[in-house]
């Protein structure tokens, strides 16, 4: 009896996935201010999962927390299902980080820079030298091999600290703005190579603010502010479930605002605009522009900005 | 968490130790200048200068009595220097530390890496003075050998001092305090220059009590006079205690300021 039982039990063990964050009523203050505040969230083997939110949202304090380095208050942190106040050093050898900020060795080469971080995973010098090679070529830095990081641009900056996060191979990569300040080749060039490891099988979380960068590169992502999450979703299904495909922008004027409340559309003013969220936008027009007076209209593509700013509201961030 | 929760270390920590001795050996010609000329400088002065009007201190004659000074003095200096401009250097502006904690060391194991190396530049400190003071023939030997292990427990003394400033200094700046409100009178009051037993007693029982160059200077004086000092083992006591608990104590003092 007891043996079936244990058959049986490695056989749901396989089926049960076990995921790679799993947050549940996750909590982090700073004294009286509540960083991240009682956030829960999941995210499985394989995916990019984005964390989008305003300046001081919360998403760093959160990867943190993630990373091992800053300690939860309260709530369930688990990464590959370990506990994150207990097993900082397993978790953080299947981590790969690339910060906000960079903080590569000023005093060291590109490749010296690739070499002394692989010693703090244990790696072999020959091993490493191997594996160097191989991604100073994927982050196309190899003429730069021998120049002192002070040197390089931004953008190279930014390669190489994806190079480093990449030097032990992790299972699990966490990018904190990846291409914050970049010029738009540079941008492109990341996203390139978050794809290129997405397809790689590699589990991607990141935060951002740029939107168009997490309707591109992200599979789920969830909108934070003031430390919460507000919502949780694919980016095109949260377009979809809050905006609707398509949006008519018009001039803002009281006549047509009171036309639009008669025709029960769903509709927002923003500043000198009025925005009206459909997913037939040309039988809305048609009739806007019969029955209401307006002046210029616009019908353009409902983007995650439109989510974003529709959660996160228009007012000014510190 | 307290100040002397006992730090969990692991092997780890030399490659901490391990990165800064690769960037030392980059400037190595650099960074051996100084540790040369400033006891030179020190000893023409002195030795010349006062050397002249001061026939005989402790009954050595007075370029012999300052000479284990200027070496006790040269291991403080250079770990001291090491683990608060230099850490504080790596912690704020190059995030050195933050990069290093993102791998599988600990911040416990990243700053006794920091405290291992700044020992580590007082023997290295250690060893381009001996030959020089050899040469000048006013130290002895082979007690004097003596000294090199020394160093690096006189250094890791300072590296923790150090260090637990780095650790409660609101900016670089302030690292000015500690060196002329605590190096400069030890440089001045530790039995360096003058014999304590010239200073009023508050000042010598003071030098004993809190001033841990005084220990340092009396341990390498007896050394490179080759006669033992009776206080030499209290001293010895004294040093190895205030290492154990500026070690743990500065661990902790980074650990609650940078793990937030």
């Amino acid at each position: 009896m007891l043996c079936y039982n244990g058959y049986y039990t490695a056989i749901i063990w396989r089926f049960i996935i076990v995921p790679v964050i799993e947050a549940q009523g996750l909590e982090k203050r700073y004294g009286e201010f509540i960083a991240v505040d009682n956030i829960s969230f999941v995210v499985n083997e394989g995916e990019v999962f984005g964390f989008l939110g305003p300046n001081g949202a919360g998403k760093t304090t959160a990867m943190k927390m993630i990373q091992c380095v800053s300690p939860k208050n309260k709530g369930k942190l688990e990464v590959f299902g370990m506990d994150v106040s207990i097993d900082q050093r397993k978790i953080k050898r299947l981590l790969g980080v690339v910060p906000q900020e960079s903080n590569l060795d000023p005093d060291f080469t590109v490749y010296q820079n690739l070499l002394v971080y692989s010693r703090y995973f244990d790696i072999a010098q020959n091993k490493a030298e191997k594996i160097i090679e191989e991604l100073l070529d994927f982050v196309m830095l190899k003429e730069k091999k021998d120049t002192l990081v002070t040197l390089l641009s931004g953008g190279m900056r930014r390669r190489l600290l994806l190079a480093r996060a990449l030097v032990n191979n992790p299972k699990l990569l966490v990018l904190d703005e990846p291409t914050v300040g970049l010029d738009p080749q540079a941008r492109h060039l990341i996203w390139e190579k978050i794809k290129k490891l997405q397809s790689l099988g590699n589990t991607i979380v990141l935060t951002t603010h740029y939107l168009e960068e997490a309707q591109r590169l992200c599979d789920r992502l969830v909108i934070m502010d003031n430390g919460k999450i507000l919502v949780e979703g694919k980016p095109s299904e949260l377009i979809r479930e809050y905006i609707g495909t398509e949006i008519v922008e018009a001039d803002n004027n009281p006549a047509a605002i009171d036309c639009l409340s008669r025709t029960s559309s769903k509709f927002e003013v923003v500043g000198d605009t009025i925005q009206v969220y459909t997913d037939d936008p040309q039988t809305v027009m048609n009739a806007l522009l019969k029955e209401c007076e307006f002046g210029n209209v616009l019908v353009r593509r409902a983007t995650l900005e439109d989510v974003f700013l529709k959660f996160t509201g228009r007012k000014m961030r510190d | 968490m307290s100040y002397f929760d006992v730090p969990k270390l692991t092997g780890s920590l030399w490659k901490v130790w391990s990165r800064n001795k690769d960037v030392f050996m980059k400037t190595f010609i650099v960074n051996f200048i100084p540790s040369f000329a400033q006891p030179l400088l020190y000893l023409f002065a002195f030795g010349f200068g006062v050397g002249n009007s001061i026939n005989v201190m402790e009954g050595v004659s007075y370029i012999r009595f300052i000479a284990p000074a200027l070496i006790a003095f040269g291991i403080m200096d250079s770990s001291f220097f090491e683990c608060t401009f230099g850490s504080y250097v790596r912690m704020y502006y190059q995030k050195t530390f933050e990069a290093i904690i993102a791998t599988p060391l600990s911040i416990e194991e990243v700053i006794a890496g920091e405290l291992l190396w700044g020992a580590t530049k007082s023997v290295i400190n250690a060893l381009i003075m001996l030959p020089i003071f050899a040469i000048f023939g006013i130290i002895d030997f082979p007690s004097s050998f003596l000294i090199i292990p020394f160093s690096f427990l006189a250094g890791l003394l300072f590296a923790a001092i150090g260090m637990c400033f780095t650790a409660i200094v609101p900016s670089i700046d302030s690292l000015n305090y500690p060196t002329f409100l605590f190096i400069t009178p030890m440089f001045l009051f530790s039995g360096t220059f003058f014999s304590l037993s010239l200073m009023p007693d508050f000042i010598r029982y003071f030098a004993l009590a809190v001033l841990p160059l005084t220990h340092v200077v009396i341990i390498i004086r007896s050394l490179t006079l080759a006669q033992p000092n009776p206080l030499m083992v209290i001293s010895f006591v004294w040093i190895l205690l205030a290492t154990l608990l500026f070690f743990v104590l500065s661990i902790n003092l980074m650990k609650k300021k940078l793990i937030v």
